[in-house]
């Protein structure tokens, strides 16, 4: 760490006795960051902004929300009729958890394409998966609140799940309830949990950023820092850009709120909850689609509850079960097929999960199912043995130095445009 | 890499696709008529929400609660203040206990929520063949098609089912309505009410105009939405220009 100094005496007095700007100054504004990042490099720093954004729009929605099974639905509807603003709160957290997960997928996809879950940043990943888990937790609990119909099915959908397990199965799902269907014990944790959740994935990100300045970035081409010619300091350099990843992602992220803020939703969700009326399909947010898809793919309730938390159980695996050298999917000719089809997957899973089951249905969830953990399991084990990987440059600044001239010359400008 | 980002957004656009797909579940296709409201730079058109009031008001109140809607509210649409007085004092609502401990009636008042038609659920129920009247508050965001829907429900009464749909006693064939049998009589017809402002009530015309109605019940805010939105794209599209200038700028030398 390079010395601090300052003429500032308010400042150094600070700085004495705790080495606050010194941090700041190490991990903010020196952080040697990779000079070849391109724009998928952006939806880190998005995710966290996003968080803010959701913990700040949380806690005004908080002051005026009642979480009684027989208040919660009018106290949010008088948040979008009476409270000053408060559509534009509810609707920015509302769409916020819609784009929030947009960005973590982009953002866990862009790891898995530049194989940055390969040693040294196991444990980043890891973190990584562990404040995916607790989102998931978040948005399922967030969106029970506003006790419309999809809140208490959803609910009441997913809590079951756990009376899959042998035995305790029922003991739990009486105890997630807290009595003997969802109701208004219920609420009232998911309103104390939803409210927690996101403080304790502000320090998980804590963590994260902590292994990653450990480890430093990874980055396109995969290869490990040489020299300091490699790296530019984070400041100016990518608060900047950043700050213009920000700006672009807000006008999508409010293009939404303002002018189509339900087209994330569902619209049996501004039907007060009823116990006594099922709706005909009950279908969770778009995010757990292909969560959804994996569950119902298995004949066996259990089954099905295990592979679904097994789809992401295996990405703990991911840094042993791809055994590749290579880190980026630039180098890698097969991989970066196999990586595509694995995208299609996925959105082919989301669309299964969105659909009410019938026999084809099914069986292209089955396929797809399959596929998935195909993917992971013998695909990326395989892969790494039989691929053979284009030759990598020597360096970061190499590629730069020699003008480009080399066989991926084309896509390994430093600059490159996403 | 270009190549694959160029899949992902065409997997992305598939995606998107689905929604849209799941919205129309087997049903006939949606009448759309097309409404004042539709769109970036549409707004609610004043003289059809006040056309629309007077229909829900006359019509459908009869049998539909309004119970997010104040009276107070009705200003939003152009209701003079001694108009929502009249409008509130219509019906009575129970108050009380007063100082003798007694409950007792007394006219609505512009702070009370539209006072529903009957007394509670059940009385609802009974009084409509089995089938409450559904709270019409949030109807136009409750249903997939939203203003769309109401429009076509309200045109989709046919008097004579087609051959081989059987409709129960006191149930009514409209082939809008999930499952085709409705518990709601033909609730307009051409001329069931006499606008004020002159426009010819046809059963279109009125349906169109409730419609719209319904859905500043259920959106009032649309319209401060749509134009705060307006000013804070304008704004971020200057400041993202200007970010991305600055990073041009200062990325400049980095090779
Ligand atoms: C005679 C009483 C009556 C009148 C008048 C009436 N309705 Fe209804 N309405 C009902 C009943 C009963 C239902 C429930 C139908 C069912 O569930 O089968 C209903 C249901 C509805 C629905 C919900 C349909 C659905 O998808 O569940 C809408 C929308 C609706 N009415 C709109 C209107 C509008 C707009 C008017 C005024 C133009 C109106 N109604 C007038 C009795 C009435
Ligand atoms: C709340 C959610 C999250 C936030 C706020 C967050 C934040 C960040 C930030 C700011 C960075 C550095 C910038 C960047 O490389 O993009 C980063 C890096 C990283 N994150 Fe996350 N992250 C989140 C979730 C996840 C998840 C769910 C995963 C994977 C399962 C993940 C895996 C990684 C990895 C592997 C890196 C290092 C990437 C690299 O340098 O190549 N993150 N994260």
């Amino acid at each position: 760490m390079s010395a601090y100094k300052t003429n500032n005496k308010m400042v150094g007095w600070i700085e004495e006795r705790l080495p606050i700007f010194s941090m700041l100054q190490h991990s903010a504004v020196e952080y040697p960051t990779p000079k070849n990042l391109n724009y998928w490099w952006n939806f880190g720093s998005l995710a966290g902004f996003m968080l803010v954004v959701m913990i700040l729009t949380g806690v005004f929605l908080a002051m005026n929300y009642t979480p009684h099974t027989t208040m919660a639905f009018n106290s949010v509807e008088r948040i979008m009729r009476d409270v000053n603003y408060g559509w534009l709160l509810r609707y920015l957290h509302m769409n916020g958890a819609s784009m929030f997960f947009v960005l973590v997928y982009t953002h866990m996809f862009r790891g898995l394409y530049y194989g940055s879950y390969k040693a040294p940043r196991e444990l980043l990943w890891w973190v990584g998966v562990v404040i995916f888990l607790a989102m998931m937790a978040t948005a399922f609990m967030g969106y029970v609140l506003p006790w419309g119909q999809m809140s208490f099915w959803g609910a009441t959908v997913i809590t079951n799940l756990f009376s899959a397990f042998p035995v305790v199965g029922q003991y739990i799902v009486t105890w997630l309830w807290g009595g003997f269907s969802v109701d208004n014990p219920t609420l009232n944790r998911f309103f104390s949990l939803h409210y927690l959740l996101p403080f304790v994935i502000f320090a998980l990100v804590f963590i994260h950023l902590w292994a990653l300045h450990t480890v430093k970035s990874n980055n396109p081409l995969g290869i490990d820092v040489k020299s300091p010619q490699d790296t530019i300091p984070f400041h100016p350099y990518f608060t900047i850009k950043d700050l213009f990843g920000i700006g672009v992602f807000m006008m999508v992220y409010l293009a939404f709120v303002f002018y189509a803020p339900n087209f994330f939703g569902e619209p049996d969700n501004y039907i007060p909850a009823n116990p006594m009326v099922t709706p005909p399909h009950i279908v969770p947010e778009w995010y757990f689609l292909p969560f959804y898809a994996i569950l119902r793919a298995v004949p066996n309730k259990l089954g099905g509850v295990l592979m679904m938390f097994g789809a992401i159980v295996v990405l703990l695996f991911l840094p042993w079960l791809d055994t590749s050298k290579v880190r980026s999917g630039r180098f890698r000719p097969i991989f970066k097929q196999a990586f595509l089809l694995f995208i299609i997957d996925c959105v082919v899973l989301g669309y299964v999960g969105s659909q009410p089951p019938a026999d084809t249905i099914t069986l292209i969830g089955r396929i797809a199912t399959a596929y998935y953990f195909f993917h992971f399991l013998i695909l990326l084990p395989l892969l790494g043995k039989i691929e053979k990987p284009k030759p990598l440059p020597a360096s970061i600044s190499a590629p730069v130095l020699r003008g480009g001239g080399m066989a991926a010359g084309a896509t390994a400008k430093p600059m490159e445009k996403a | 890499m270009q190549k694959l980002i160029r899949n992902v957004l065409a997997a992305a656009l598939v995606a998107g696709a689905a929604p849209a797909a799941l919205a129309n579940e087997g049903g006939p296709e949606l009448m759309k008529p097309g409404f004042s409201f539709d769109g970036v730079f549409g707004r609610y058109d004043p003289a059809a929400l006040k056309r629309g009031f007077q229909v829900f008001h006359e019509i459908c109140s009869n049998c539909h609660s309004l119970s997010l809607v104040a009276y107070r509210n009705l200003a939003a649409i152009g209701l003079t203040e001694d108009e929502i007085k009249a409008v509130a004092a219509e019906r009575e609502i129970q108050a009380g206990p007063n100082d003798e401990g007694q409950m007792f009636n007394r006219p609505g008042r512009p702070s009370d929520h539209y006072i529903p038609p009957f007394p509670n659920e059940k009385a609802a129920a009974v009084a409509n063949g089995g089938a409450a009247p559904p709270d019409l508050s949030l109807m136009a965001k409750a249903r997939h098609g939203g203003p769309n829907y109401i429009y076509s429900l309200m045109l989709g009464f046919e008097d004579t089912p087609p051959d081989g749909v059987h409709i129960p006693d006191g149930k009514f064939y409209n082939k809008f309505f999930p499952g085709n049998a409705i518990s709601m009589p033909p609730p307009i017809q051409d001329d069931a009410v006499t606008y004020a402002d002159g426009t010819k009530a046809t059963k279109a015309q009125i349906a169109h105009d409730v419609a719209t109605f319904l859905n500043w019940a259920a959106e009032p805010e649309l319209d401060a939405r749509k134009s705060l939105g307006l000013k804070v794209l304008g704004f971020l599209a200057v400041l993202t220009a200007l970010f991305y200038a600055l990073k041009r700028q200062i990325w400049k030398n980095v090779h």
